[in-house]
């Protein structure tokens, strides 16, 4: 590991009277692959929201690639790419011009940019569907368009919010390979939220615990379970976060979340 | 400028597969067209102030125009519902570049709006008076697309769902269309209503066609084309101030 290339200090967000994050500290390491973890508000996605300059922080600090969101926007957007949680294609557009556009965005050169977006529609078997609007689309086949785009550049930080939410076994099987290629060959940066134990097993290096806007652990998946003498990964977040189920947020995704537990435990 | 282009194509491509939306947009403007033109037409004549189609039909181009390219605000709401807008604010490129290419999408397909109820006034009856100077025309449609698309965009910028943009665009755009030299002269407008429809933009684009479309107008082209401009100007540049504040 050299040097950091995320390095958040003191970073608070508030919405009112609500502390969504409360005075987090971490760094995560250039070509580190890195686990946000967290029940359902914990302020993960606000974490995001504002490591990607999409929120600006109550107080503290966050340095991406040496840039300062607050005063170097275009420098961070520059570093990263991102997986968000909930939708962002264009549903009058096709696939294919939803990722000729993310292409034109990052300034892809146009025979890299063709090259790699038939790749990648193939990789998601999206690729016979490459003029259909997204309108017309499964939520699987849309969740899969994302991850695509999201991986259409390259770029030094990746952020993925809960990306294999509502993924099929395959394509979640093939992201992380893909992930995992990237990250050997380019030593791309991945940042990943998830609510999945044996992904963050698998794949982090490192992984923060994040409850109530605090961060309460944060080391290897072997560290974490020493410190709370656990035999897994989700004992170990268990016994961190309690088993409580969390206040709701209001998206659909998070509903079905719930749900998908709730049916998961009976 | 490739940026601008791409949200300018992407603008077209949206407005190119929703014939809703095509179709929908013309029912105001003829409904006030046929609704005004045949109600008062027989008053206009009778008060000395000659064929009120050939006064009228600019005016509701004019307003055709608006309501189309107010859309691009409606259009940046959908985006934020729907979550495109954050892969847009999120992308390297200069958010006043992906304003810019909204704008110019929205002002484009609005003047073709335009040109499309401009092709029915004349089913009404409605005859350019110099033929040479509708393209010339057709540029002040562009203008006066750039003006409201970027108001539009503006407000859009600082609402987070659509109800509350429908309100207030009915709330702005009918006094809009009513305090304005769209509909009625402004010379025979009591001191207050004219005063109102000198600082409304609408005015001045309308006056712009008619000098073109029927040699009349109460202002001097350069005149109309200088304060369409400043209009364009200042939302421009105060909607690119709420583009960079915008946050998800």
């Amino acid at each position: 590991m050299n040097h950091d290339i995320i390095d958040v200090k003191n970073l608070t967000k508030k919405f009112g009277d609500f502390t969504a994050v409360n005075e987090i500290s971490f760094s995560v390491g250039s070509g580190e692959r890195f686990a946000f973890l967290g029940p359902n508000g914990a302020g993960k996605s606000t974490t995001i929201k504002m490591l990607t300059t999409l929120l600006a922080p109550t107080s503290g600090t966050i340095l991406i690639a040496g840039y300062d969101p607050k005063s170097r926007a275009s420098g961070v957007r520059q570093s990263i790419g991102i997986v968000f949680q909930d939708p962002s294609l264009d549903e009058d557009l096709t696939a294919w011009e939803n990722m000729e556009i993310h292409g034109v965005f990052y300034g892809m050169p146009r025979a890299l940019r063709r090259e790699r977006i038939h790749e990648l529609l193939d990789f998601v078997d999206l690729h016979n569907r490459k003029d259909s609007r997204v309108k017309e689309f499964s939520g699987g086949m849309k969740r899969r368009l994302e991850i695509a785009r999201g991986l259409l550049h390259h770029p030094r930080v990746m952020f993925l919010d809960e990306p294999t939410l509502g993924l099929d076994p395959q394509t979640r099987k093939r992201m992380w390979q893909y992930l995992q290629d990237l990250n050997d060959r380019e030593s791309v940066t991945v940042f990943f939220t998830t609510h999945y134990m044996e992904e963050a097993e698998r794949v982090a290096q490192r992984i923060a615990i994040i409850d109530h806007g605090k961060i309460v652990a944060i080391g290897s998946v072997a560290e974490l379970k020493a410190q709370t003498n656990a035999d897994s990964l989700e004992s170990a977040f268990l016994a961190l976060t309690g088993s409580t189920i969390r206040e709701e947020e209001t998206s659909a995704a998070a509903r079905f979340r719930t749900m998908a537990r709730a049916q998961r435990r009976r | 400028m490739k940026i601008v282009y791409a949200m300018w194509l992407r603008e077209l491509k949206k407005y190119a597969r929703n014939r809703g939306r095509v179709i929908g947009a013309l029912g105001q403007p003829l409904l006030f067209l046929l609704g005004f033109g045949y109600g008062f037409g027989a008053v206009f004549r009778a008060a000395g102030k000659g064929d009120y189609i050939q006064f009228l039909a600019p005016g509701i181009i004019g307003i055709s125009i608006i309501s189309g390219s107010t859309f691009n605000g409606i259009s940046l709401i959908w985006d934020r519902q729907f979550g495109f807008l954050k892969e847009t604010l999120v992308a390297p490129v200069p958010r006043l570049a992906t304003m810019l290419g909204r704008t110019l999408g929205g002002a484009t397909t609005s003047a073709l709006q335009g040109s499309i109820v401009f092709a029915v006034t004349f089913a009404v009856g409605f005859h350019p008076a110099t033929w040479a100077y509708v393209p010339a025309a057709m540029l002040v449609m562009v203008l006066i697309g750039v003006v409201f698309a970027s108001m539009g965009l503006m407000v859009g910028s600082l609402l987070a769902d659509g109800q509350g943009f429908q309100q207030i665009m009915n709330f702005v755009l009918m006094p809009v269309f009513f305090l304005s030299g769209a509909l009625f002269p402004l010379q025979t407008m009591p001191t207050v209503m004219h005063w109102v429809a000198r600082i409304n933009p609408i005015t001045y684009g309308v006056d712009a066609l008619r000098v073109l479309l029927i040699d009349g107008g109460d202002f001097s082209l350069s005149l109309d084309l200088s304060a369409l401009a400043i209009f364009a100007a200042l939302f421009l540049a105060l909607g690119s101030r709420f583009f960079e504040r915008m946050q998800i």
